[in-house]
């Protein structure tokens, strides 16, 4: 990549964050808790990419790390008093713990490819069947935190209105982009995709495969696991079925697959075109009185998008910006 | 003193020994081949040198150290590195960042391996095509990418597993330049072949393979001269005839 295109990345990147810091002044709430949304798919997203764009290894079982890091939170704060602030560490620690724990698994005793995948659901599916029955944490009846007092000061709780957590979420997608962009930009980067194109040429390489995809499962699952600690702190609620369940994972994965797999910028530009289409269409459903059709339109959407840009939205378009080669080799 | 050493070699699968009982030093600074007609038991047999498959006996030693069983990557870094006979290049990257991993065993910064890459691709004769996707490449280009693959981890010695298999004889001159280039410059080469041609040109000490065991090791005059490497080639009746 040139100095130019370089700097030229950077600069669209630092114009971003300017106008997404400006945003609050001219929004209202609901847009501002839309676009809060919106962040918290692209955190995920940015994380899951990580493990599938750049070192090729699918996990359908994201949930997991998310629910967890979701739940660590909400039991430290409501149950023992510890500061969101501290409860984000085990947040991020526990699940990339579990991540590496899985991965070990997994990946020592060579499951590949798609039965990885399944061993990442039947965790996921573990973990959500064991918090439906676990007493603890309030069972598929939920485990909730207790209603904000007015003497609430956002910054210590970490728990505030629309303003707060735009800005918390915007914070933190901004940290997972920088985490990533370091980590794909380094050698652990190159290594990751020398592995997701050919696991066994790599390791002829000198790769140290194994240690380098414990290193993707851990980085994605810590930060997933702490975007599902801000989304408790977000909902105030939590059931197993809505942070754990099957659906969660799938519905993280769209926005990096529809925005483009083993993109930098995609998982972003992807989470700004898939939940603003889930939220519209579920207003058009509502309004119109019809339902499922919310699920239809997404549905047809999500085709036209696959077909017309089977690599993402974000390589032609950052193409066209000027933001990278054309004909650029690297899927960058 | 010997690169490479390898004792009593042997791989058994199901009711067929593959590789049966071979041994062969490679000695440092040399281009050993090892050769035979199809189905001997060469690639076998490299695979258990390279680390990719398990030796049911016998033992290879690296530069006098135990390397039997090491993995893939930890004889990569030790200073071995390996072709594949059907190339494997990492296809969805650029032809310059297939050459930066390797280099990146060497050093951790990725400035620094780009330099040291783009040296490499140029000697290799790779460098204009250097951002082209490895997947763009053609054959003779892919092999000539394998090679520099292999050469980007700095090896002492080189493992090549017939890269010149389907070239026409022009093209695998060019990898033949390459190659005694490499020698010249002290590179020890172990290179598995079946023809001949390249064999006699090439190789200072040929092993040679059939049904699994050894049954010549020589230079390469004496070897083709010996009329049991004839008649694995041949048959028989030709040899007599």
């Amino acid at each position: 990549m040139s100095a130019v295109l370089q700097r030229r990345q950077m600069m669209a990147a630092g114009l971003l964050t300017m106008v997404l810091l400006a945003l609050p002044l001219v929004v209202t709430d609901f847009h501002l808790s839309v676009l809060g949304l919106i962040f918290l798919h692209a955190i995920v997203g940015i994380a899951w990419n990580l493990m599938m764009g750049f070192a090729g290894q699918l996990s359908l079982g994201h949930a997991l790390y998310f629910g967890i890091g979701a739940y660590i939170v909400a039991v430290l704060s409501e149950r023992f008093g510890v500061s969101p602030w501290l409860g984000m560490v085990p947040a991020f620690v526990v699940p990339a713990l579990l991540g590496v724990a899985i991965g070990a698994l997994g990946f020592r005793f060579s499951v590949r490819g798609v039965y990885f995948a399944l061993l990442t659901i039947a965790f996921a599916e573990f973990a959500r069947i064991l918090f439906e029955h676990w007493d603890y944490v309030g069972k598929t009846s939920g485990y909730f935190f207790a209603a904000l007092t007015p003497r609430n000061r956002p910054l210590v709780s970490l728990r505030g209105g629309a303003m707060f957590f735009y800005y918390a979420l915007l914070v933190t997608m901004i940290a997972a982009w920088l985490v990533s962009t370091l980590m794909v930009n380094s050698r652990v980067g190159y290594f990751w995709r020398a592995i997701r194109e050919d696991e066994d040429a790599a390791r002829a390489l000198g790769v140290q495969a194994l240690r380098m995809k414990l290193l993707a499962v851990a980085v994605s699952g810590g930060i997933t696991g702490v975007a599902g600690g801000w989304f408790a702190l977000v909902n105030g609620s939590l059931f197993p079925d809505s942070v754990l369940g099957m659906r969660v994972s799938i519905d993280f994965i769209v926005a990096p697959i529809v925005g483009g797999l083993g993109t930098l910028f995609g998982p972003i530009l992807g989470a700004f075109i898939i939940v603003p289409l889930n939220e519209l269409s579920r207003d058009l459903s509502q309004s119109s009185g019809i339902n499922g059709l919310n699920l239809l339109i997404y549905g047809a959407l999500l085709m036209v998008i696959v077909v017309f840009a089977p690599q993402g939205c974000w390589p032609s378009i950052a193409k066209r910006l000027g933001l990278a080669q054309t004909g650029e080799a690297d899927r960058e | 003193m010997n690169s490479l050493e390898v004792k009593g070699l042997t791989k058994r699968f199901a009711g067929l020994v593959a590789v049966d009982d071979v041994s062969f030093d490679v000695a440092q600074g040399s281009i050993t081949a090892l050769s035979g007609p199809n189905g001997a038991g060469k690639t076998t047999c490299f695979n258990m040198i390279a680390g990719a498959t398990a030796a049911s006996a016998g033992r290879v030693s690296f530069e006098g150290r135990d390397i039997t069983g090491h993995a893939p990557e930890t004889l990569c870094r030790m200073g071995i590195a390996r072709t594949f006979q059907i190339v494997r290049p990492l296809t969805g990257m650029s032809v310059l960042d297939n050459a930066v991993v390797g280099a990146l065993l060497r050093t951790g910064s990725v400035a620094e391996a780009r330099a040291d890459a783009i040296g490499l691709l140029d000697r290799v004769g790779l460098a204009a095509k250097a951002n082209q996707l490895a997947s763009s490449l053609t054959l003779p280009d892919r092999k000539m990418l394998e090679l520099a693959k292999a050469l980007s981890t700095r090896p002492r010695l080189l493992l090549l597993d017939e890269v010149m298999a389907g070239l026409r004889p022009t093209e695998g001159d060019r990898i033949v330049d390459v190659l005694r280039r490499l020698n010249r410059d002290g590179m020890t080469i172990l290179l598995i072949e079946h023809v001949m041609r390249i064999v006699m040109s090439l190789a200072q000490r040929v092993v040679v393979l059939h049904h699994g065991a050894k049954i010549a090791d020589g230079t390469p005059a004496g070897v083709v001269a010996d009329p049991r490497v004839l008649e694995s080639y041949l048959g028989r009746k030709a040899v007599r005839a």
